[in-house]
């Protein structure tokens, strides 16, 4: 009787083990089959476009043949931008938050909002970016795309700054200081030496990031046909170009947006990869 | 008795200026790189302000007009001038709930597999995969969901949901009228993709802070590895899973460049989820650059401060959440 009870008892519980363990292996296949998914199609429709002339041609008019170059060239200064902009202000706050700061009222806050920032909608970003700069000098213009991309890229920065002056050891510091170092000769000379791999990951992510940002481009940077050497009007990207080329009905508009955006995701797989690599190189 | 360090002492005026120089010097460029931290640090609370005050004022003039109204209005007309936030608050309420719905037992199934069942040397492989699918940027998605995925659904689906449901009350209605392929249940679904990282590696960290000890033990009592997971592994880290899955719906919530894709942007609350809608930030995305007139302008940046309030208060539960089950495990 007991035992009869307690074989169901043991073989309800086997079978509920069974089951979740298969949900477990199906769940990570559907997870992982997205990727395969995604990755497959964008090669399927994006490699047949690969050419020389993508790299070497303007965006064309609808029913021309042309390339991506203004775009690709666009997004390239419109990173590099935000990089410069970004990057300093974004070690700077992260070095405060780390060493100046690290347990104070004002870092606990600043962290809070970084954090926040981190994840706030990049629409957002784009459209505070309108207000303050587009609507001001009147026009659109690449400058105030760059700046936009750099809110992006700073919390990125602060963050993964922070993190790795954190994983510095004192001893560090210490050594340092009684060879008579001032603090900020500390910090410059040994802190960030010993933390170069990390911060430069922090970046390499950022920009990893900000590559593939459409939104807060949208309205800030807009777009441009033609290529410009005027950061002070619009400047074509390669996101931009993409969103306007996919919803077009043109057949070679949509077939160049495709080649976009695997030229993008390669671009970004491979920063994230590196990134990793360093990472995994700087332990 | 002689004084020996009395020669030390005395040192030559000029040396000692220069050296009292070089101090100087030192001094002046630790107190300037002290205070240059701690300016960048302000710059990112003045960033933030920033964003909050400049929403404020581009969307008073809207606030003014309709008043609180604006929050509840359904019309939305560049024509006439009227406008209302409810159908892109509530297209966006929708989408993420649905994302979340499918991503969060998802994600957790495959953090179970990554703790629990994966072979050790498989682990970072797939660890990676799923990052790399949090990496690729929004408008892959978009495009990807336009043109791949939309039609897919078209086809199998969304036939498959209309013919079943077809009928049966309460249900029935949210898979009602024809299978357009883009629509609410899509962007929900693409959304649903596009969080599933997020959630499945803050559970996965979590999951393996979990003290050895209690597991051991938890087997030791002749635990199920199910049952492990369950009773043990998921208590101990739920506020954590609580602020990943938080983490994950302010992504949701704010998406763009995917949902604009696939959403069909239009003004409209249906029943059905195979319906087009529209939602704040594709509303923005969409319309915009087009915006002619103040009014419709800020209309506009009223619908970004009200994403940015909804997405101000996930996110900082979020991070509340993780800050606890940081002090507990660390």
């Amino acid at each position: 009787m007991l035992d009869a009870a307690l074989t169901a008892r043991y073989s309800g519980r086997r079978r509920r083990n069974v089951i979740a363990t298969l949900l477990a292996y199906a769940a990570t296949l559907f997870g992982m089959g997205w990727l395969v998914l995604i990755l497959g199609a964008l090669l399927w429709k994006g490699f047949g476009g690969l050419s020389l002339a993508v790299f070497t041609e303007m965006t064309p008019p609808p029913g021309s043949a042309g390339g991506l170059l203004n775009a690709i060239v666009g997004s390239l200064v419109l990173t590099t931008l935000a990089v410069v902009i970004g990057t300093p202000i974004g070690v700077l706050a992260g070095t405060y938050l780390a060493e100046y700061g690290r347990h104070d009222r004002l870092s606990r806050l600043v962290r809070f909002i970084n954090d926040i920032l981190l994840s706030a909608p990049s629409i957002v970003i784009g459209l505070f970016i309108y207000e303050v700069m587009v609507a001001p000098m009147g026009h659109f213009s690449g400058y105030a795309g760059g700046v936009a991309l750099a809110v992006i890229v700073i919390p990125v920065v602060v963050r993964t700054t922070e993190d790795m002056l954190t994983l510095v050891p004192n001893s560090l510091r210490e050594a340092a200081t009684s060879i008579g170092l001032p603090r900020s000769l500390a910090i410059t000379r040994i802190c960030y030496r010993a933390a170069r791999a990390g911060m430069v990951t922090g970046v390499l992510l950022a920009v990893a990031r900000i590559s593939g940002e459409t939104a807060p481009l949208l309205f800030t940077s807009l777009n441009n046909q033609f290529w410009s050497n005027n950061l002070n009007g619009p400047v074509s990207s390669l996101p931009v170009v993409i969103f306007q080329f996919a919803l077009s009905p043109y057949k070679d508009w949509q077939a160049l947006a495709w080649t976009g955006a695997l030229i993008i995701t390669l671009a970004v797989l491979t920063l994230s990869i590196s990134a990793r690599a360093l990472v995994r190189s700087g332990k | 008795m002689v004084d020996v360090t009395l020669p030390g002492r005395i040192t030559m005026p000029s040396e000692r200026l220069a050296r009292s120089r070089v101090l100087d010097r030192l001094r002046l460029s630790d107190t300037v790189f002290h205070n240059l931290t701690w300016a960048a640090a302000i710059g990112v609370l003045l960033l933030l302000s920033g964003v909050i005050i400049s929403l404020i004022s581009g969307s008073l003039l809207t606030f003014k007009t309709f008043g609180l109204s604006f929050l509840t209005s359904q019309s939305w007309n560049p024509v006439t001038d009227n406008y209302g936030a409810l159908p892109a608050i509530y297209g966006t309420l929708v989408t993420s709930s649905i994302a979340m719905l499918i991503a969060v037992p998802v994600g957790l199934m495959i953090a179970f597999f990554l703790t629990e069942l994966c072979p050790q040397w498989l682990r970072r492989p797939i660890g990676i995969a799923i990052e790399l699918l949090a990496g690729i940027p929004s408008i892959i998605y978009g495009i990807w969901g336009l043109f791949m995925f939309a039609p897919f659904l078209q086809a199998t689906l969304q036939p498959f949901l209309i013919k079943t449901f077809h009928g049966i009350p309460g249900i029935g209605a949210l898979f009602a009228g024809p299978p357009y392929g883009i629509g609410m249940l899509t962007a929900g679904l693409i959304l649903a993709i596009m969080v599933l990282p997020f959630v499945t590696s803050i559970s996965r960290d979590v999951f393996e802070a979990v003290p050895g000890v209690l597991k051991e033990a938890a087997y030791g009592l002749g635990c199920t590895r199910w049952e492990v997971v369950r009773y043990v592994v998921l208590p101990y880290t739920r506020v954590g899973v609580i602020g990943g899955v938080m983490l994950g719906l302010g992504r949701a919530l704010g998406e763009t460049m995917a949902v604009t894709f696939v959403i069909g942007n239009a003004h409209r609350i249906s029943a059905s989820l195979l319906a087009p809608g529209t939602t704040i930030s594709a509303t923005i995305a969409n319309e915009f650059t087009e915006a002619v007139g103040d009014l419709y302008t800020s209309a506009l940046i009223s619908l970004g401060l009200i994403l940015f309030v909804i997405t101000f208060i996930v996110l900082s539960i979020a991070r509340y959440m993780l800050m606890r089950i940081e002090r507990r495990i660390g």
